[in-house]
């Protein structure tokens, strides 16, 4: 079972970091976006939008969340809901800072 | 389009996926929604049960609710449990108890992807062994007490909520706290063998009123989101609140027939079989009952009521099997439009169940209470 707490204290998240999809969740395409699975916590995220989801997937590839924003077009009023989307995706360990 | 829009115009694969692994069980509960007992010769072989868990990794079925009947009781039974876990389908079983010894106990907190629900269905052995049958308390205890000394972490304990146990929420709450357990509650619905008790058993009006307060102040005590109908009480219950039957949800009972929920074994409510062509796939996806279910409902009788977005007009299958239309209210519809309907009913002939495994004996209450 593992417990899903931690006593680490909890790392802000920082869009000039880099991030990358926990190996241990799994993403389902939807005619909405994505669902989001994560097996150790066994929580369930749905991501409704599927700009979200290629920005998600592409995090990998980036230095920082930043820069994974720019090459996905995701700028003015959309990007601090899209921060803020990845920012509860990191607080419940669906992305891990690298 | 909002989250709940998404969910009613259907997923993908389900979300919630119960699969059904036998009718044999050595209990005879009187609520018990698949009406099990005994064991159906076609019920699905290792192989074929292989092929499903096969075919829902593909799918992307993140993890299934395993019940019966008493799944254990399959002699395969821990096989496909670790074919699961082996395909990247996570399993949470749920179980009377009577074979989680300390050894099952010990191979079982190995397993990071196996969660366990143990049923009671009282917070003491008058009350439980009422539902459940003599010893079934003292039974559900004795495997909590191996799981909890083979340090399997935190279990589930699954109450379903009848007039006779309500009173009992914070007797649960102290139960599951002493074993660490989290503790889920869900709501009683006349399907099975329910559809005999469920007029002496479900919660009276204020009992359910009770129970959502309750339930409000306790975010963490689960539900399955069963008590969406309470949300029109006021503040919405956390959860899902609308009925998921084939949208989200469906059930693959032991011989392979797809339902749209577990509460719903009955022919007018099957899907397909997964030994169809094409397989659970086809007919999760292409069924014209799952289709129709996609489409958007009518409120119905409920269309003037100022509650119905809060409350949807509540559960199918209660509805189904109180002999109410399905787009009527819930039966126990919390402004009480629920109640007219099934006293209507009553002398009328309600649905028959679908199969019943039921054992020959006639299921008899312990003694009146």
């Amino acid at each position: 079972m593992g417990c899903v707490g931690s006593t680490e204290p909890s790392m802000k998240f920082d869009i000039d970091r880099a991030y990358r999809l926990n190996d241990r969740v799994a993403l389902r395409p939807e005619p909405f976006g994505a669902l989001a699975y994560h097996y150790g916590n066994r929580r369930l995220n749905f991501l409704r939008a599927h700009d979200l989801v290629t920005v998600i997937e592409s995090l990998a590839e980036h230095e920082t969340v930043r820069s994974a924003f720019d090459a996905a077009g995701i700028a003015g009023p959309r990007r601090p809901a899209f921060e803020k989307a990845l920012a509860s995706l990191a607080e419940s360990d669906f992305l891990v800072a690298t | 389009m909002s989250l709940t829009d998404d969910m009613k115009a259907g997923l993908q694969a389900p979300i919630c996926l119960t699969w059904e692994l036998t009718y044999a069980c050595n209990l005879q509960c009187v609520h018990c929604l698949s009406s099990s007992g005994r064991r159906d010769p076609r019920e699905l072989t290792t192989t074929e049960a292989e092929a499903v868990i096969d075919e829902i990794q593909r799918m992307q079925v993140f993890y299934v609710n395993i019940g019966g009947g008493e799944p254990t009781i399959r002699p395969d039974f821990w096989h496909l449990i670790d074919y699961c876990v082996d395909h990247d389908v996570g399993v949470k079983f749920s179980t009377n108890g009577s074979r989680i010894d300390p050894r099952v106990a010990r191979e079982l907190a190995r397993s990071d992807y196996v969660d366990i629900q143990i049923s009671i269905d009282g917070a003491d052995a008058a009350t439980n062994d009422h539902v459940r049958g003599e010893g079934s308390f003292a039974t559900a205890l004795t495997a909590m007490d191996h799981l909890a000394d083979a340090d399997f972490g935190e279990f589930k304990i699954s109450v379903v909520m009848t007039r006779h146990n309500i009173g009992q929420l914070d007797q649960f709450a102290d139960l599951a706290h002493r074993y660490g357990a989290q503790l889920r509650l869900t709501r009683f619905r006349p399907s099975g063998r329910g559809a005999a008790t469920w007029h002496e058993l479900h919660p009276s009006d204020q009992q359910q009123r009770d129970l959502y307060h309750w339930l409000l102040d306790r975010p963490d005590v689960l539900t399955g989101d069963s008590f969406f109908h309470l949300s029109a009480l006021g503040e919405a219950l956390p959860g899902l609140n609308l009925c998921g039957a084939g949208r989200v949800v469906c059930l693959v009972d032991p011989v392979g027939d797809v339902y749209a929920c577990p509460f719903v074994l009955h022919d007018d409510f099957k899907a397909g079989n997964v030994r169809d062509e094409g397989g659970f796939e086809r007919v999760w996806r292409n069924s014209e009952l799952f289709a129709g279910l996609r489409e958007p409902q009518s409120a119905g009788a409920c269309a003037s009521c100022g509650e119905f977005d809060a409350c949807q007009g509540g559960c199918m299958a209660a509805k189904f099997f109180t002999g109410i239309p399905l787009d009527g209210p819930d039966p126990e519809c919390v402004n009480g439009y629920g109640e007219e309907l099934v006293a209507a009913a009553a002398g009328a002939t309600r649905p028959l169940v679908g199969a019943d495994h039921s054992r020959p004996s006639p299921v008899k209450f312990l003694g009146r209470r």
